[in-house]
Parts: structure tokens; sequence; C-alpha cells
């Protein structure tokens, strides 16, 4: 696999998979017979490099597979699932052990909601993680930056608010000396203030050389703080952009989805495109927004267009084209 | 403080009055119960005599116990007696009901109390096995085994174990809470442990399964959780996750199931203690059963229910002790909103 050099992270055809059972109640008289054996791909061929000092929001839609990309990196993904593709960290090859000495030390993750905090466990020791030595310094300075109450470190995580609760789960990654951050959709429910006092943070640590990874819905706060938007459709990224390129307008990026989702933006129009995305399951055959596509031709419904890099960012689509 | 002493005297008082109405109820029933079946307790008390005895004696020992009374009446003396402390005269043993359950229930707690904590420890920890190795050969052999010991009943268990190891083994005696012919002030406490092993093991083996298999089933849940999935993106270890997490999260369950099995634990002592001959209050129990010995029956059942209702009782008490969400709400309702 071709390498670039000094990339921190590398995505190339990542496809993430489940083996599900699925139950056919007509098949078979042997309840053991009736369960078929199918194959759910989640994410397919997916691409994505993160560079040392940028943060690169992963944008799209609800069920697009976004949280799954965050498990397939970390190596923490269920016994069911099947990855297949290439991930590179820092130029290494990621195996299942490497993931192992990586997770919570080079790469960290900020999870969704609080679910993701042991529910009987002090939110104090829970930040301060299992490593020794305790960071108990360092978590107290963030929870003052985050503006967090001084009883916080006491309090059960169902005794936090939804804002505390986010800014918790924040500090778990930034207390730790990761150079990669992968923020699960980090600031819903902050305040406007929390949410950029939390960005401003991240854009700090990616100054510093790290890099942050940010999974989001909200595309105008990606385009604000991110360098790049990787633009996630039916599990794949059609399209990375520089976060200017939004700025500029639909000319200025480079797949039909991403110009699609542009003019839906309040701001832009509003304007919706006629179907809906592809499912786990059905996903079609070609381009994987070829259904929907008012460009698409016969080759695009035939084969999995290729990665191409156009004006310095990528996409993944047939047409040499500005349409 | 002035607030916690507050809390504790309304939780006192709501469970004394939750007992109370619980005993009076199964008093009620159970004197039902008992008229309704075909127990005569003058002609036992009178065989317990030994010696024959005229039908006007008769009829003047039916009028001194008020046997031709309506029931609602002999109920309520009976409960007036028992108010004050007299439990009646046990027509087996031609002793107070009260001292017969007091010696002998020391004797049953011993027991219970070792099939106890065994089942709990071994319940526990063949659950938090079962738990970690899910679906592998560990779990699975541990698993049948569970299924079939609790599929067994607790006096078969206790024959075979006599049969194994006190009379093809002699490891053990093969019965009684006592070697034979030592005087009751002789008897060391070594010799009491010995002859107590093989009934709360019995015991306990016919009670651990429960535990272990919600304990299994438990840990399954919290490894499955979104907070153990982020402490493995946090680089915790299978091992770390169980003691950071996993012991904490299914210790609050396992503990209350642990004090309700109480009722269980009072059910398999009474055929343990048949099979071992051994001297404790389920003896007594079916023994009162089958010679017709109403005192002592209604005694030790009125007993009973205050031994298992203490049981439920210290499983509530101790969620609401331990699991800070369940204590934070009972705050919460107390001041009237939440934290």
């Amino acid at each position: 696999m071709e390498q670039k050099n000094g990339t921190l992270l590398e995505i190339h055809d990542l496809s993430v998979s489940f083996r599900m059972y699925d139950y056919d109640e007509f098949r078979h008289n042997d309840i053991r017979r009736r369960l078929k054996q199918t194959d759910l791909q989640v994410i397919s061929d997916l691409h994505l490099i993160v560079n040392p000092g940028e943060i690169v929001a992963v944008a799209g839609s609800s069920g697009s597979g976004k949280s799954l990309l965050a498990s397939a990196i970390l190596g923490i993904l269920p016994d069911n699932a099947t990855v297949r593709g290439h991930l590179h960290y820092k130029g290494e090859e990621m195996t299942a052990a490497r993931q192992r000495q990586l997770r919570g030390t080079e790469i960290a993750l900020v999870p969704q909601s609080v679910a993701f905090l042991d529910p009987l466990m002090k939110v104090g020791a829970q930040v301060d993680g299992h490593r020794r030595p305790r960071q108990t310094e360092r978590r107290k300075s963030l929870f003052q930056r985050f503006g967090l109450p001084d009883k916080t470190p006491q309090l059960y995580p169902f005794q936090l608010s939804g804002g505390m609760a986010r800014r918790v789960l924040v500090s778990t990654a930034l207390i730790s000396e990761a150079q990669l951050i992968i923020a699960d959709e980090p600031t819903p429910g902050m305040s406007l203030n929390q949410a950029l006092e939390a960005l401003r943070l991240f854009r700090e640590m990616a100054d510093e050389g790290k890099a942050v990874i940010l999974i989001t819905h909200d595309i105008d706060l990606a385009i604000e703080f991110a360098d790049r938007v990787a633009v996630f459709y039916a599990g794949t990224t059609v399209e990375t952009a520089f976060a200017s390129d939004f700025k500029s307008g639909p000319d200025a990026l480079r797949h039909p989805y991403s110009k699609a989702l542009w003019n839906a933006l309040p701001q832009n129009g509003f304007l919706p495109i006629e179907g809906f995305q592809p499912y786990a399951g059905n996903l079609p055959g070609g381009c994987l927004f070829a259904p929907r596509c008012p460009y698409k031709t016969p080759q695009c419904i035939a084969e999995i267009p290729p990665i191409r890099e156009v004006r310095g960012g990528e996409v993944r689509c047939q047409h040499e084209m500005n349409f | 403080m002035n607030e916690a002493l507050k809390r504790i005297v309304r939780v006192f008082f709501t469970y004394s009055v939750r007992t109370i109405s619980l005993l009076l109820a199964v008093s009620a029933i159970s004197f039902v119960l008992v008229n309704a079946s075909p127990i005569n307790p003058v002609q036992q008390y009178i065989i317990g005599f030994g010696t024959a005895v005229s039908p006007q004696q008769r009829a003047e020992i039916e009028d001194y116990w008020g046997v031709n009374e309506p029931p609602i009446e002999r109920y309520f003396s009976w409960l007036s007696e028992v108010l004050h402390g007299n439990l009646g005269e046990s027509a087996l043993y031609r002793r107070p009901v009260a001292a017969v359950i007091g010696e002998r229930f020391w004797n049953s707690l011993a027991l219970m109390l070792c099939a106890w904590l065994l089942s709990g420890v071994i319940g526990f920890g063949l659950g938090c096995v079962m738990g970690m190795y899910q679906d592998r050969w560990a779990d699975k052999i541990i698993k049948k085994c569970c299924y079939i010991l609790s599929s067994v009943p607790t006096f078969w268990l206790g024959l075979v174990f006599l049969l194994v190891f006190s009379v093809w083994l002699k490891w053990f005696p093969i019965g009684f809470s006592a070697p034979i012919g030592v005087r009751g002030e002789d008897v060391t406490f070594g010799q009491r442990l010995y002859h107590l092993i093989l009934p709360a093991f019995t015991l306990s083996l016919a009670s651990f399964s429960n535990i272990a298999l919600h304990t299994r089933q438990k840990l399954i849940d919290v490894f499955n959780s979104e907070y153990v999935l982020f402490a493995r993106a946090r680089g915790e270890g299978k091992w770390t996750i169980l003691c950071r997490h996993g012991l904490r999260n299914i210790l609050f369950p396992a503990l209350t199931l642990q004090f309700a099995s109480f009722a269980e634990l009072f059910g398999g002592s009474v055929m343990a203690e048949n099979v071992f001959s051994y001297p404790g209050l389920g003896s007594a129990v079916s023994a009162a059963g089958l010679n017709g010995d109403v005192p002592l029956l209604l005694g030790i059942t009125l007993f009973s229910a205050l031994f298992v209702s203490a049981g439920n009782m210290i499983a509530n008490l101790l969620y609401g002790v331990i699991n800070p969400q369940v204590r934070a709400f009972a705050e919460a309702g107390r001041n009237g909103g939440f934290v």
C-alpha cells in the first residue's frame, strides 16, 4: 500500500461488515436451518488521511457509519465484525496488538453520551483513568478550564447535566497524552460557549502537532473549526475537501453529494434532493450515490469509482467534471 | 445528621408496619389451614400422655383447650397469647414452643449461615468465571453443572453425598450435630463444625446455581455496555475492566439476590436437616407436621415468616445504602428536587 510521508493516520479501502443471522420463518421446519448467515456491510472502501496538526471533520447524516469508523480505528468492534483494508498509524500497519497499545495512550476517544461512563463510579476517578500515576492535577486544571463546579469529581454520571457530561467526556481524552483524538459528536448539549471552548481546546492540541478527527453532523461547526472535511455517505467517504471549499460554495466542491449537501443547508436555500441514503444490507453495486445522482451514467452503476485527487482534495467519482 | 436520623426512623417505621401486617396475615392463613386439616390437636396431646383417657376426661381436656368454641374466638385467644409471648407448649417435646425454637434456631442458623456464605462465594465466583469466558468451554461446563444442580432436589443431593462421603469414603459423620454417645456439654466446637460441613455443603450446592447464573448474565450485560466499550477504547484490558467496572456493577444485584434467597434457604434446610438428622428448625417443622404438633407448627411458621421477611428487608435496605442512584433518588424525593 502506498504510503505518504509524515501522515498520522491513513485509512485505505476500509470495509467493515457484521456477520448476522437472518431469520426466515417460512423457509424450513428446523429452526437452525431457518437462520441464514449474512454479512451486513456498514463501511465500504473508506479512505481517510489525517495529518499532524489538523482537525479533520467527518460529516455525514445519521446511520452513515460514523461511530463505527471510530471503533474500527481503535480496534474495539464487536466480535462478529470483519474488517478489511489498511490502517496505518505513523506509517506503521495497525495490527490488533498495535491497536491495543495505542488505545488510550496515542489515540483517545471522546464518546457520544454519558452512557459511556460507568454509572457507579465517581466522575473524578473515571476521568483519571486506570493508568498510574493518576493525572489528578491535570484533571483539576481541565475541569477548571471547562468551568465545571468544584463538586463535579464527587458526582456520579447520572448526576451530571447534559453539558457537564460532555465536558467531562472531552476531559477524558484531553487528560491523556494522545496524539490523535477521535471525538464522536462531542458538542451537542453544550452551550455555544462551552462548545466553542471545547473546540478551541481541540484547535490548541492540533496546533501543538496533534490531530483530531471530529465526527459530527453539524456541518457549520465542522467548517468553522476543521481544516478539512470528509463527507461521509452510506459508510464511505465520497469526498475530502478543505473547510474553505464549503465556504466558497458548491463550485469548489468535488462530489455531487457534497454539492447537494451544501445546497441543503438552511442558509444556502434548504434544497433537498430525491431519495434517501441506502442502508447497510441493500447497498447498490457501483457508486453508492449513483441511485440519487443527477449525473449518473451506466458506468457509475456498474463499478465503484476510484479515488482521485482533484484540486488538493480527494473525491470518489467517475466524472472528470465541474458540474 | 438530624435528617439521616429522621430517615432511619421513617424506614424503621415503614418496615415495622409491613412486617407486622405480614405476620398477622401469615398467622391467620396458617390458622385457617390447620383448622381445615384433619389434625386433631387433642388426640395428639392425649397420645403424648401415653396412658388411656376416659371420654369424660377427654371432654374436660377439650373444654380446657377451648376446642368447642368458634374458630374466630379460638384464633383471637391464640393470637392474644402469642402477643403476650406465649407460643404454647409443644405436644411433641413437652416444652414451651419458644424454648424449642430458641434452641433449634441456633443449630439451623449455623447451618444456614455456612451454606449461605458458601453459596454466595461459590456462586459469585463461578458466575464471574462464566461471564468472563462466555461461550467458551469453561462457561459451557459450569453452566451445565448449574442447570443440573438447580434441577436436582436437595434431599436427593443430600442422600448421594451421604452415600459417597459418609458411607463409602467415611470422611464425614452420617448425621446429627454432634457425635453419638457424647454428653451435650462435652461436645467441642470442632466436632460441631465437623458435623456441619456436609449438610451445609449440600444446602449451598442446591442454591448457588441461582446466584451463579444471575451473576453470569449480569456480567455479560456489563461487558456489552457502552461504558465497557469506552473503557476498552481507553486501553483497559479484560481483567482491569472486571475489577474497575465489572465487580462494582454486578455486586449490588448479587447481594440483593443473596439476601432475598432466605426463603429458598429455609425451604432447603428442611430437606437437608431431615436427610442428615440435623436437629434444627427444619427437622422440627417436619416432625411437628407429621405428628400433628399444632403449637410448634404455628410457632415455626410465624418464626420462618419473620426470618424470611427480615432477609428481604435487609436486601432492600442494603440496596438503598450502597447504590448511589437509589440513595440520590431518596434524597431528591425528600428535598423535593433533584440534586
